[in-house]
């Protein structure tokens, strides 16, 4: 009973929140903000769902002493230590934002900085990769921007490479990206309209 | 109701029953060909590759949550973990799904545990072949690269909400030798995949991935009513643009406005 019974109530409370967005009914409004709350709710439940299957994954991961283990260990020990200093102190105190200040916002940062150098990386091996006219126009394209964005050395900012960016960026670029948004947004239509169906059960069902 | 609201009502109405319409007339006209994405005839020879070399399938749903607009990639996403569980469910190593967000990781692990249950192999599923990565874009990313280089990955799936830190995901995958099959629904990070995934799944391709792994009619349907619509809109664009440059605009709006309530 269990399939019939979960896609009957994803189906429903799906039909609910469609037409609580298309129909401005006073009772299908406060249905559908009610759900979302829901979801919401049941959502942060998840995450604390996820957070405890992390800490299984690597915990098997030290217990039975792979390769990487240590790293699990830190990973779990890092856990433990920001959970404690966090449920003790509070989120706003001062020793949760020194952890959040000084160990995760430079970890991420580090991270931003070596994603530039795999970023150009990529670009280079992208020629090697595919050769064929888009690759070309594509590393064209980033190459103009790039250096009609940021100053050039000891020649400062370039007036037609300027020029050339801005109509890169305003023209092509906007419809390109109007293109593409609008295969997306039939794509997500589509998706959305295949699980009211039935026909796709992401849930179990 | 307002005009929006009516025409976006009318738009979805006229989307469902084109999806409907063309079920069926694929259901009394099998065997129509749909047009070729590389990246899909290479997803579906590399699932047959690792079933024989015992080699796993990593698929990556992204960190989209589902309360928000990028569900739908993480839905997609889904949907192709389903499909590449049951083509790998023979293999002595099953497929390993990563995510970014908390929701996702729970589905993702129902998603493996139902499809292994349709095949009647319930033992092939283990919780942790099912695992939420990190929360935040970067620890998201670089949890999931241990996994590209431990686990014997052949191929990677990435297809849901990804931003320009999929870069690291797929440099990993690089290096590891696997195959890289990427698609998202965020435009800078659809720049990124083109320049860094093998095989980049670029603008509506993201959402096609169950067509072309035989999900089944609907998803065939739902495709052919996306070029239909596709086509509707490009007309309907082209007209209210044409309408504008004579000055017709306010009097189509003003004559539509004369209908409502």
């Amino acid at each position: 009973m269990r399939t019939p019974i979960s896609t009957a109530v994803a189906i429903l409370v799906g039909l609910l929140i469609l037409l609580g967005y298309f129909i401005p009914l006073e009772p299908l409004l406060s249905l559908r903000v009610m759900l979302l709350q829901w979801a919401v709710i049941l959502a942060a439940f998840a995450l604390l769902v996820g957070v405890v299957n992390l800490f299984r994954v690597h915990w098997i991961k030290v217990k039975t002493g792979q390769p990487a283990g240590f790293y699990s260990f830190v990973l779990i020990v890092a856990l433990g230590l920001t959970l404690a200093i966090v449920g003790y102190y509070g989120p706003t105190s001062a020793p949760s934002v020194w952890i959040f200040s000084y160990i995760q916002v430079p970890v991420e940062s580090s991270l931003m900085a070596l994603l530039t150098i795999v970023l150009a990386y990529a670009g280079v091996r992208l020629l090697h990769r595919r050769l064929n006219a888009l690759s070309i126009v594509f590393l064209l394209t980033v190459l103009v921007v790039l250096l009609g964005t940021a100053p050039l050395l000891f020649i400062g900012e370039a007036p037609v490479l300027n020029l050339i960016r801005d109509l890169i960026v305003q023209i092509p670029a906007v419809a390109g990206a109007r293109g593409l948004l609008l295969g997306i947004a039939l794509g997500a239509i589509a998706t959305g309209l295949r699980i009211l169906m039935g026909a796709d059960r992401p849930y179990g069902g | 109701m307002n005009l929006a609201g009516i025409f976006g009502l009318a738009f979805v109405i006229l989307f469902f029953g084109l999806m409907i319409i063309l079920a069926a007339a694929g259901r009394n006209r099998p065997g129509r060909q749909l047009r070729e994405i590389p990246a899909f005839a290479r997803l579906r020879r590399a699932v047959g590759l690792a079933v024989e070399a015992g080699t796993r399938l990593h698929v990556s749903v992204g960190r989209g949550a589902l309360t928000g607009l990028q569900s739908a990639a993480a839905f997609m996403g889904l949907s192709m973990l389903s499909r590449i569980a049951r083509a790998a469910s023979i293999s002595d190593r099953p497929p390993i799904a990563t995510s970014g967000d908390g929701s996702l990781s729970i589905l993702s692990q129902d998603t493996l545990r139902g499809a292994y249950q349709t095949l009647g192999a319930e033992g092939q599923y283990d919780f942790s072949s099912g695992q939420l990565a990190g929360l935040t874009p970067f620890s998201y990313a670089v949890g999931t690269i241990p996994i590209i280089h431990d686990e014997q990955i052949s191929a990677n799936v990435l297809i849901g909400h990804f931003g320009s830190e999929v870069a690291l995901i797929n440099d990993a995958a690089e290096q590891s030798g696997s195959l890289t099959v990427a698609g998202t629904d965020n435009l800078p990070g659809q720049a990124v995949l083109y320049a860094t995934a093998q095989e980049p799944l670029i603008g509506e391709e993201v959402f096609a991935g169950g067509a072309y792994l035989g999900a089944g009619l609907i998803h065939e349907a739902s495709l052919r009513a996306q070029d239909l619509l596709r086509m509707l809109l490009v007309i309907f664009i082209i007209t209210a643009a044409l309408l504008r440059l004579f000055g017709l605009d306010s009097l189509i709006l003003d004559l539509l406005a004369g209908f409502l309530p």
